[in-house]
This record gives structure tokens, sequence and C-alpha cells, in this order.
């Protein structure tokens, strides 16, 4: 089947999905990333790649940290960014998505940031973009409903590389609610594409998805067993929301299972790192003790997320 | 057409020609700073025949480039790496061809957002005229004139050691 997310050349046009996309893209963007870093230590914080080019971040769901990450990367390479707050605007008033973008579109748009509720948004897009003769135009996907998060993933795997220096030999968990999760969905078809032998999974059966195992996962629900002589330990945040429903009988039965605490670190090889996409919710999904420890690499998550962001970003406006 | 000249010269005997040409009138605050990837290994050559006390500079010009809206960016896009404060320094810009002139003035854009040196001199073992901007080197050994289709580069072996290769585009 065609991939939406290349030209016939091969080139990525479009960053939608990991799923599908060949070593060579994901290993590319990683060593572009790796350019950019530097780029924050230098009197000008700026490269003129997108110089002239609009960003248009279109966040018809809330998210401050992944907007704001977008917008320093966009103005790191010269461009100009417009946020659009969809969700008190256009939509409210009864506009739909596609009429959004049409607009957008006369406005001379160069590339579109999408953060939607909704898997699939971000590939609708796409789609309506080639249907009318506007392809010229490039999509990322910010997070679309449970579906996917590439730029978290893609970030998560620089933050891997950079500490490990390569995924043929590691052990990866990534643990709590991976049935609602797109950062561990795109995590997860990372690893697998750069060539990570063992990914698990861990968390309370009502929180995983089952097709896991068709994935090339393994499944724990007992913590303790699933971190045993881990490389690298990937938080997700437990959302509010899911507490409410009948998933989970209450936060802080959560942290005793699922909670990552020193003791339950300590199974993990002694050089683990430990990673979290934020926003951490402290005593739910982790304790202050860990997420502050010496073997946290959030906040370098963080740093990283910018670089690999301009990377990508400047990869689809040259293709 | 046959490519001239044949034989290439040894492009070893030519970096200790251009050291020579920059070692009168090197002063304290030199830096060497080459050009991913021919100049890169010929400011390293540089900075050991010069004895220079500093690492020189690495740079890469990917994301300055004037043809980015054609080509897109560059598939092997390398740090650059300036492990010395620019401002006030006499830089010396270091490639292995000068040709368009291009490369040097997206070099020249890159190195000032890094701060404003004291002035900025340009070394190229090869000058093989065409010029496209208003770019001309300080230092330079070997002129020469080739047609447009042919191509010129420097390449280092297993052992460290630099090499001309010359090939055709047809």
């Amino acid at each position: 089947m065609h991939n939406p997310q290349l030209n016939s050349n091969g080139e990525l046009i479009h960053l939608l999905s990991i799923e599908g996309l060949p070593r060579g893209i994901l290993t590319h963007i990683l060593d572009t990333a790796a350019s950019f870093l530097g780029i924050t230590d230098r009197e000008v914080k700026k490269v003129p790649l997108l110089r002239g080019k609009s960003v248009f971040n279109l966040f018809f769901e809330n998210s401050t940290r992944t907007r704001t990450t977008f917008e320093i990367a966009a103005k790191r390479l010269s461009a100009d960014v417009l946020n659009l707050d969809i969700t008190r605007s256009s939509t409210a008033k009864g506009e739909t998505l596609l009429d959004t973008i049409d607009n957008l579109c006369s406005m001379h748009a160069d590339m579109f940031v999408v953060r939607h509720a909704s898997s699939g948004a971000p590939y609708l897009i796409a789609d309506h973009l080639k249907r009318v003769g506007r392809d010229d135009i490039h999509v990322v996907n910010a997070g679309d409903g449970r579906h996917a998060h590439p730029t978290q993933g893609l970030l998560d795997m620089y933050t891997i590389r950079h500490f490990k220096k390569n995924f043929e030999n590691l052990r990866v968990a990534i643990v709590g609610d991976i049935l609602h999760s797109r950062v561990a969905r795109s995590d997860i078809h990372a690893l697998t594409t750069l060539g990570v032998p063992e990914v698990r999974a861990i968390g309370p059966q009502t929180l995983l998805p089952t097709d896991l195992g068709r994935m090339g996962v393994q499944v724990y629900h007992d913590m303790n067993e699933g971190l045993r002589d881990c490389d690298v330990v990937i938080m997700l945040r437990l959302q509010n929301e899911r507490m409410n429903g009948a998933l989970l009988p209450s936060a802080g039965e959560y942290f005793k299972h699922y909670g990552l605490t020193p003791a339950k670190l300590a199974l993990a090889k002694p050089d683990a790192i430990v990673m979290h996409p934020g926003p951490m919710n402290r005593g739910v999904e982790i304790d202050s003790a860990v997420a502050d420890g010496p073997q946290a690499v959030i906040l370098d998550q963080v740093t990283f997320g910018i670089a690999v962001r301009m990377a990508v970003m400047s990869i689809l406006a040259g293709n | 057409m046959t490519l001239p000249p044949f034989p290439l010269p040894d492009a070893e005997a030519q970096c200790r020609a251009l050291a020579d040409l920059i070692r009168p009138r090197l002063t304290p605050d030199t830096a060497l700073v080459g050009i991913y990837s021919g100049g890169a290994w010929i400011a390293e050559r540089l900075s050991q025949l010069l004895q220079l006390p500093e690492e020189a500079g690495l740079i890469d010009i990917s994301f300055y480039r004037d043809d980015f809206a054609e080509k897109g960016l560059h598939p092997q896009v390398r740090p650059t790496q300036i492990p010395f404060d620019v401002n006030g320094r006499r830089l010396i810009l270091v490639d292995d061809v000068l040709y368009t002139g291009r490369t040097t003035r997206a070099a020249l854009n890159e190195l000032f957002d890094y701060g404003r040196p004291a002035a900025v001199e340009l070394a190229v073992l090869a000058d093989r005229g065409e010029r496209e901007l208003p770019v001309a080197p300080t230092y330079c050994v070997w002129n020469l004139e080739l047609p447009r289709q042919t191509c010129l580069t420097l390449g280092r072996d297993e052992t460290g050691l630099l090499s001309w290769r010359v090939e055709d585009h047809a």
C-alpha cells in the first residue's frame, strides 16, 4: 500500500506516524537532530533554513508544552509561526476541519503542525491537501487521539541513543496506560524499527491493548518482574480521566503496583535511564525520588525534543 | 574531452605549500575553521604543520546553503564544532576547492552567527574559477580550469592521506 508520508522518491513529505517508515529515515532524522543541538550554544540561536516559510500550529486539543516546543523549533529555523487556538475559534463556530484547512491554505501556509483528539485527523488533512493539489504543504502529526505521536517517539529514540549509544542490545520497558497512549504506540514502532531486541509492556490488564504480542512486545502485569535487567524505563502519564471509569480502583492503588519507586528501579540495570513524556503525576506513576534522581533523563528529553522537531521540519521542508 | 591536468598534483605537498603561505602572516589570535569535509581535513593538517595550540573549528554549512529550496537538506549533516569564542579572533576559513563562492558565502553567514570575528581570510588548495559571487581566496596553491561537468574532490584514505579525484558528471 502507498505510504502517504512518502513521495514517489521515497522521501518524507509528511510525518504522520512512525509505523511504516524505514529505519533509514528514522536514523536520518536522529542524525540531523544532533547537528541542531549545538545551535543553542551560539550567540544567534537560529539558522535560516525556513526563512520566509509559515508554520501553522493547529491544536484542536490543548497542549501547551508540545505546542511550545514546536513553536521554538520553528522559530529557531527562522520560520514565521502562527498559533491557532482552534478549540476556541472556528471549530466552535461550526466550521468543518477541511474548511479550516482550505482557509489556511489561502493564507499561504507551508506547514501544518496538527494536534487532534481524533485518531487519523492528520491523515485526513494530508489526503485532502493532495486532492486539492496543495501537497506542497507539509503535515506534522503532533498527536492524534490514541493513534500516534511520532515526534515524541523520535525524541525518545534520540534520548535512548544519546545515553545508550545504540539500539542493538537493549531491553526497554514501557510502563503504564499503554492502551490510551499514542506515545507508547509510537515508541513501540520506533524501537522495533531501530532494532531493539526486547520491548516490554508493563501495566494492569485493563490498560494494555490486546495486540501487543502481534507488535512483538512482551507483556508483564507484575512490575517487579517486568523491570528486571532493563536498560531503559519509559513511564507513561496516567491520565486522570481514566480513574473516573472502571479501569482503575484509585491513584494510591495504582502507585502501589505500577508507580516507579527507587526500590523498583533498583531491579533494572544500575545504569538504566528513566524517561517520561511529561507532564508527570508525582506520586501516581512516578516517585519524586526517581523523577529527581540521577537516573532520570526527563529534562534532557525536552531539550532533545526541540532539536528533533527542528530536524523533522527541515527535512520535510526540503522534500 | 580529456581531463586536465594529468597527473593530479600531490595534495599532501599542496597542504605543506599552503602552510608555508600562511606561516609568515600568523598572529597569536589566528584560528582555523575548516569546511566539511575536505576543508576540515586540510584545517586539521594545517593545524599540525603550523603547530597551532588550538584545535581547528569544523563547520558544516548544510543549514546555510542557498539551494535548500531546490535540493532539500543534505543527507549527512555533521555538527558544527567551534571550540573557541570567535569574537575578536582572526579566522582563516579553509576549504578544498573554491568554485562558485556559494559555499564560502554560506560559511561566512554561519560564522557570524557565532559572533563577530576581527577578520576572516580564506585559504584553499584549489581555485577552479567560474565565480558566481564576489569571493577571492587569501591563500591558494593551485589555479586550474575545468569543464563545468567535471567534479574535483579531495579524498582521504584509511591512513589519513589526502589525494585528489576527478570525475565527469555527464
